[in-house]
């Protein structure tokens, strides 16, 4: 048994690429070890800036030995094929041993594998694997022909035991293993030579190098928590820019420093966005004022003056860019306080897409939806037409062209500055949302009305132009905006009947023809994702979507998951069976005798008592049902078909469909027809699987 | 990185004097600024066209830039239409190129002790020059002070062997060093000579003058016939054959047809700063431009210099 050490050392790997190159690295070497027939007890991957490095504990020494047999050709079989098996297996004819076959007596060549050590193996497969790592983007340098994500410099490759250890050897583009690696790149930047995996953690941590990227991540996050609250403060959480710094440091060193006073009345989001995408600083905050006060850097290295000079340094920084976002702010008040005219006119000169015209076309066809919209989601209509003609005006503004992941909040900002209702701030911030399947849906009708007109607008455009999702390619984001109609309609119970509401309206750019049937579909494909998710099965939604009325959401949902619940009761299960077999027996027979059996079956002809109860519960049934669907209460229709699912039971069990007498016959088909269409008046059962 | 830390530099010229010394003590040829006006130092003939082909090379130099929408009329801290770019390219990359690189801060007064130097991701990419490398920016205690490339392709051809490409910002990073917080009032020559003058004795005025010029005067109509101008011009020198007619001899005219590029090139970033370009047509002209760096990459790969058998 021996341990690996690997450890590829290089110039800076970019922070995102770290964990996953690591992670690759283990899974590629651990995979080519197996294949080659050596096991292991244990692996880990783990990464710096510098650094990507692997450990294999427990490794077999050597691959186990191997006896490979081949079959060759007849002992009588031309000399030709005789030579060709030899080449082939590398054996002299004398080598070959000769049995006994069902067609006669045949030359075998037995071959002895013996095993190999796990360092020789290594020794082959890690050149393979270094040459081919599947990096995002990788390069050369110098005059190598090897790539790598940046110039590779050393390759630390050791097999170690209770006995000592002895380096793997192998060589890639000039660069051989060895036993050597060095410590942070200035505060010990010596090289020494490596034992174990124990030794080498130990001495690099003395080297100032924390090797584990999860180990800095949780003491920059100690640290910076600690420091923040002996300021009487708080951090902001950002567990992306956590895991980014900790990949740009092999020493971790956190510092505090102050925001100049000249920018506290800047947003909140304005200096942590500034902060974290220019500086990749963290933002502290005034937990009773919500303002941010402070920021935290982490540097990598520690100085005879504790950082000082560095936080001096990172300050000025910090001032510089926050002086660009005061000035643009600043600007973008001005504008905004004269009403944002400004703001609305510029957008006249973007286009939004070529075919489509500009965003201030864009935005009066979302204005008029958004008008029309209002009364259905119980917004006022004026409001929710300036809204929609405001939502918008914030992409001219400087701050947003700076960071574009500010737009709509800094829309909601200006609209405060401006005067204006709160709702049309609101509107601004919230009607990009919901932008996936588990962002918040906006409830306040105004803004609902805003989101919901300029999702089907854009889905409208592109489908009035013919350029709709294939594939994986969705350039526009329209299954995004599909689905965020759906949650909108869904999560505030809007009663729309969405085909014939857009068939009213005048809708797309460039005035092209929609298909909205098509349209429809796209929007059932993104239904049946969303419900699948919500643990309505495909069948279920299928038998939903064949009824009236399957433009309406709200009401396609509630049947769903009614018809759902209904399915996995015992109840629904037998009901389902019962019409299973009623639907069969009559389709057979219709399609036998080339009739339909539609009319109304005659309660007088039942004779049996089973049949007679199927009547009355039929009977019984039809004016609940009838009046449950009319309510759109779905639970009740359940509950409704419920209660046939004894009396269609007993049916079956005590009565023959197909009697002797043919008045009897064709009225018992009837009656199944009747079971059939009773039930589809709730749902298109035959579309249910089971 | 043993060195000891240099002293403090205490102009903006002794900053450069003393990357000039450092790089030729290194090695690198000390070029002087090309003499046409470009966007970037890596527009010289000496990065551009030398990045290309097998010869090796290195060279340093100062070029001035101009970025014409940049211009503020010399009221920003440290934004301006026309600054000076600090340039090394050495191909192939030497494999000490980051040590050597940490010693050039050395040099100009930058104690490694006592700062934080970072290496972040940012990957170059020049669509008027069809050329990108990887790399990363330079930080110095959360600035930005160099750009730092292996260059993987230029002209759309790939670069064998790679070169490392250094770029220093040189007013931002004086002004660092330095401890000026406007570019203005920096000194530019000894603060103690007896006429010392600061950035903005030499600059400000002129800040002024291109940035009205570039914004609002410049005739657009002139512009656009230069534009094509170059465009045609570079196009001929291309198509004209390599056999001089006069002296019997072949000689690729890559230079003078890469002139015509870097013309063009800087006469759109003009056209842009006047607004007249749409988001569309900007597109368009970027291709154009490259289409320009490619003719003079393919030509020059076939000369000597580009590593063609004389």
């Amino acid at each position: 048994m021996a341990d690996l050490l690997l450890e590829l050392f290089s110039e800076e790997i970019p922070a995102r690429m770290q964990a996953r190159a690591a992670a690759d690295l283990k899974k590629l070497v651990t995979d080519a070890l197996v294949d080659a027939g050596i096991t292991y007890a244990d692996a880990g991957a783990l990464s710096t800036p510098r650094r990507l490095c692997l450990t294999i504990d427990g490794l077999l020494d050597k691959s186990p030995d191997l006896t490979e047999e081949r079959k060759g050709p007849r002992v009588d079989a031309p000399e030709q094929a005789l030579n060709g098996f030899l080449r082939g297996v590398g054996l002299t004819k004398d080598q070959l041993e000769i049995r006994d076959d069902k067609k006669g007596q045949t030359y075998y060549a037995v071959m002895q594998k013996p095993g190999r050590t796990a360092s020789e193996i290594l020794a082959e497969v890690l050149p393979q694997i270094i040459r081919n790592f599947p990096w995002p983007k990788s390069m050369r340098w110098g005059s190598s022909s090897l790539r790598w994500v940046r110039p590779l410099h050393s390759i630390l490759c050791i097999l170690s035991a209770e006995d000592g250890a002895e380096i793997v050897d192998f060589e890639i583009d000039g660069i051989e293993s060895a036993n050597l690696t060095a410590g942070h790149r200035f505060l010990a930047p010596q090289w020494f030579s490596v034992k174990s995996f124990a030794q080498y953690q130990t001495e690099l941590k003395s080297a100032f190098v924390m090797l584990d990227s999860e180990e800095r991540a949780e003491h920059i996050w100690e640290d910076a928590k600690n420091m923040a609250f002996a300021a009487g403060l708080e951090l902001v959480e950002d567990s992306a820019l956590l895991a980014e710094v900790a990949g740009l440091v092999e020493w971790p060193v956190v510092l505090m420093g102050d925001i100049a006073p000249d920018f506290m009345n800047l947003p909140p989001e304005v200096l942590i966005t500034s902060m974290r995408e220019h500086q990749k600083f963290f933002s502290v905050k005034n937990a009773k004022t919500g303002q941010i006060e402070k920021f935290i850097t982490v540097a990598n290295r520690t100085t005879a003056d504790n950082g000082a000079t560095i936080l001096a340094g990172n300050q000025k920084v910090l001032f510089a860019r926050l002086s660009d976002a005061k000035f643009f702010w600043e600007n973008d008040l001005r504008i905004a306080k004269a009403g944002m005219d400004v703001w609305a006119d510029k957008l006249t000169n973007v286009t939004f897409h070529n075919k489509l015209g500009t965003q201030a076309e864009r935005i009066d066809r979302i204005a008029k939806l958004a008008r029309e919209l209002a009364p259905i989601v119980g917004a006022d209509a004026d409001l929710a037409a300036k809204a929609a003609k405001l939502a918008k005006a914030d992409l001219s503004s400087e701050m947003v062209g700076e960071f574009a992941k500010l737009q709509g909040l800094m829309g909601r900002y200006y609209a405060a500055e401006a005067g204006l209702p709160d709702e049309i701030g609101a509107a601004s911030e919230e009607h990009y949302s919901p932008l996936g399947p588990t962002d918040t849906v906006p409830s306040a009708p105004v803004s609902v009305a805003v989101a919901m007109a300029d999702k089907l607008d854009t889905l409208t455009s592109f489908w009035a132009i013919d350029e709709k999702p294939t594939g994986s390619k969705d350039p526009f984001a329209l299954r995004r905006a599909a689905l965020g109609v759906i949650r909108l309609i869904l999560e505030n119970s809007v009663r729309v009947d969405l085909l014939k509401w857009l068939g009213a309206q005048t809708l797309a750019g460039g005035g092209g023809a929609v298909d909205l049937d098509n349209l429809l579909s796209f929007f059932h494909d993104r239904l049946k994702v969303y419900l699948k998710d919500a643990g309505i099965k495909h069948d279920v939604i299928d038998a939903c979507l064949a009824m009236p009325r399957n433009d309406d959401f709200s009401l396609l949902v509630n049947r769903a998951r009614a018809l759902q619940g209904f399915r996995d009761s015992a109840d629904g299960e037998n009901l389902l069976q019962g019409f299973k077999r009623a639907n069969n027996i009559l389709t057979a027979e219709e399609k036998k005798d080339g009739v339909f059996y539609e009319l109304d079956p005659e309660a007088k002809l039942a004779e049996d008592d089973a049949e007679k109860a199927l009547f009355s519960a039929l009977d019984t049934a039809q004016p609940l049902l009838d009046g449950a669907i009319k309510a759109e209460d779905f639970t009740a229709a359940m509950a409704a078909l419920a209660a046939l699912r004894a009396p269609i039971d007993g049916f079956f069990e005590h009565v023959q469909v197909n009697a002797d007498s043919e008045i009897l016959r064709r009225n018992r088909l009837c009656l199944l027809n009747r079971i059939r269409s009773v039930m589809n008046s709730v749902a298109a059962f035959e579309k249910i699987e089971g | 990185m043993a060195q000891t830390a240099s002293s403090k530099p205490r102009s903006f010229q002794e900053i450069i004097l003393r990357l000039q010394n450092y790089w030729a003590e290194n090695g690198c040829a000390i070029m002087q600024p090309y003499d046409m006006e470009v966007g970037a130092g890596t527009f010289h003939p000496a990065t551009t066209l030398r990045a290309l082909g097998n010869k090796p090379w290195a060279a340093a130099y100062v070029q001035p830039s101009r970025r014409p929408t940049d211009g503020r009329y010399g009221e920003n801290p440290n934004r301006l239409q026309h600054y000076y770019q600090y340039q090394v390219l050495i191909k192939p990359s030497p494999p000490n190129l980051q040590d050597l690189y940490l010693g050039s801060l050395n040099a100009i007064g930058i104690d490694m002790e006592m700062h934080d130097i970072r290496f972040v991701e940012d990957d170059w990419e020049s669509p008027t020059l069809g050329a990108w490398g990887l790399g990363w920016e330079v930080w110095c205690d959360g600035m930005e002070v160099s750009q730092f490339t292996y260059f993987q392709q230029v002209g759309g051809h790939d670069c064998k062997p790679v070169s490392g490409e250094l770029t220093y910002g040189l007013e931002r990073l004086a002004m660092y060093v330095l401890g000026v917080d406007h570019v203005m009032d920096m000194p530019f020559n000894d603060p103690d000579a007896a006429i010392a003058l600061k950035y903005g004795d030499v600059f400000k005025q002129t800040e002024q003058e291109y940035s009205r010029w570039n914004f609002d005067v410049a005739d657009t109509d002139t512009l656009l016939q230069h534009f094509k101008d170059a465009e045609a011009e570079c196009q001929r020198i291309i198509d004209t054959p390599h056999e001089d007619p006069k002296t019997g001899a072949k000689i690729i005219m890559a230079h003078p047809a890469y002139d015509q590029c870097i013309k063009a090139s800087h006469v759109f970033n003009l056209l842009d700063a006047r607004g007249v370009i749409s988001v569309t047509e900007r597109q368009a002209y970027i291709g154009r431009v490259r289409a320009l760096a490619k003719l003079c990459a393919d030509a020059f790969v076939q000369t000597e210099a580009g590593g063609a058998a004389p």
